[in-house]
């Protein structure tokens, strides 16, 4: 059976790629595209570590098909710097130390975000809910709900963090 | 394993029924989960979303229809639709994460077969009526006729749900669903009740359908239990009959998430309370 040949859009950039109809998203940006932000922590929706945006909208990219993507417009964690310029999450983060071993990281930040541009002043249990679909084992979440809400004063003032 | 994404139902249809261990695939929050496992190995997959029908929410001859495979996230953006129906779309938004939101569809859910599926009893309780193609052509089955047991359903070889009609609203109607769970997200149901009701100008309920999840090998609907409070304002003795009613409806089995007598018992608390907040909704709507 002949790989799927698909093209499609992955941070601004055209990208195309051959694909098996089992390979998921999260394979190909991490096997084919070399692009190993996006983290596979279960592989079955649960934790949130490969979040991505497809089309706009908040996806687990393991359960999307490679196949599926033709023409979308995808979204992952590396798009989130602007070369050295880190985006205001990921300075938040850093300052207020919401991240431990990393792995979580890169779903938060791209599922805060996606928050963030629906809702430019959460609450703190908007938060919360939004994120309640990311897992991370080591911060106990206060500080990240920490970060996203100082990110999001800083974003609502127009500073860069 | 194949991979097709056709544009029109005839052609999806003739796929599905060509074809030995076929799947219909729309968010893929399920079948993606169960593929992974090797609960599932089908030989061809059949994307259904490139067919116009199933991502459509279009007002109906004064009712809605809603494409089988919309996502919860845009069943949640669309206000028309929540102020007609809020209890479908607040059910259709209990499943899962936002990330599992910006997926999951309510023919996903409803073709998964779980009777713990959140959105189903809000379904049922609407009068809902999944709309089917398959090679003999198109039909209608009440949500309720859908699913025959865990992982079993009414649907014939190559057909799939294309959508759902709900029906035209009186004035003063409205619905709620509910669940319980042990946290607060991110959970599958102990219990789901779904209560859609409407009053007279009086605040009289002068129709009402009620429906369970998770209590017996498919999702109910109990007649008795929408008997029991037509006719009645929800005084405090309709909503007793309404508990003592759902109960009796319930048959279900004890497993890790909850013993048989607490799912009987929480029926009945759910029923009456997502029976409450419909009627509130109603008085105002």
């Amino acid at each position: 059976m002949a790989k799927h040949h698909i093209e499609t859009t992955v941070n601004g950039d055209a990208v195309e790629f051959l694909c098996e109809t089992e390979d998921t998203l999260l394979d190909v940006l991490r096997d084919t595209l070399n692009m190993t932000g996006s983290k596979e922590g279960c592989a079955s929706g649960d934790c949130g570590a490969c979040s991505v945006t497809l089309d706009g909208r908040l996806v687990c990219s393991c359960l999307v098909l490679g196949c599926e993507v033709g023409g979308r417009r995808i979204e992952t964690i590396e798009g989130m710097a602007k070369g050295e310029a880190l985006h205001p999450l990921q300075k938040k983060f850093l300052e207020h130390a919401a991240l431990q071993c990393g792995i979580c990281t890169p779903g938060f930040l791209v599922a805060s975000r996606a928050l963030l541009e629906r809702n430019p002043n959460p609450s703190d249990t908007e938060i919360r809910y939004w994120l309640a679909g990311n897992l991370c084992r080591c911060t106990g979440y206060d500080k990240i709900v920490t970060a996203v809400k100082d990110a999001a004063v800083a974003m609502r003032s127009g500073h860069n963090g | 394993m194949r991979y097709e994404a056709p544009e029109t139902v005839e052609q999806a249809t003739a796929l599905l029924a060509g074809t030995s261990e076929a799947r219909a695939l729309a968010g893929g929050t399920d079948l993606l989960v169960q593929m992974r496992a090797d609960v599932v190995d089908p030989s061809l997959i059949v994307d259904i979303k490139r067919i116009a029908e199933t991502r459509a929410v279009t007002e109906d001859n004064g009712g809605w229809r809603i494409g089988a495979a919309v996502t919860g996230a845009e069943l949640k953006e669309h206000a028309a639709l929540k102020k007609a129906w809020p209890g479908v779309v607040e059910a259709a938004n209990l499943i899962g994460s936002t990330q599992v939101q910006g997926r999951a569809t309510l023919g996903g859910n409803l073709c998964n077969g779980s009777p713990a599926a959140d959105s189903v009893p809000a379904l049922i309780a609407a009068g809902g009526v999944a709309v089917l193609v398959g090679p003999q052509g198109r039909r209608e089955l009440p949500v309720e006729d859908v699913m025959l047991g865990p992982r079993k359903l009414a649907l014939g070889k190559g057909e799939f749900v294309v959508s759902f009609r709900l029906p035209p609203r009186p004035p003063r109607s409205s619905d709620a669903y509910l669940r319980f769970i042990p946290r607060t997200e991110m959970d599958i149901a102990v219990v789901g009740a779904g209560v859609s009701l409407t009053v007279d100008a009086g605040g009289t309920i002068t129709a009402a359908r009620v429906s369970l999840g998770a209590v017996a090998p498919r999702v109910l609907l109990v007649r008795e239990a929408a008997q029991a409070i037509v006719g009645s304002r929800l005084e405090r003795g309709a909503q007793d009959r309404l508990e003592a009613a759902a109960r009796a409806a319930c048959a279900p089995i004890d497993d890790k998430r909850g013993t048989i007598e607490f799912r009987i018992q929480v029926a009945g608390v759910l029923a009456r309370r997502a029976a409450l907040i419909a009627l509130d909704r109603a008085r105002t709507n």
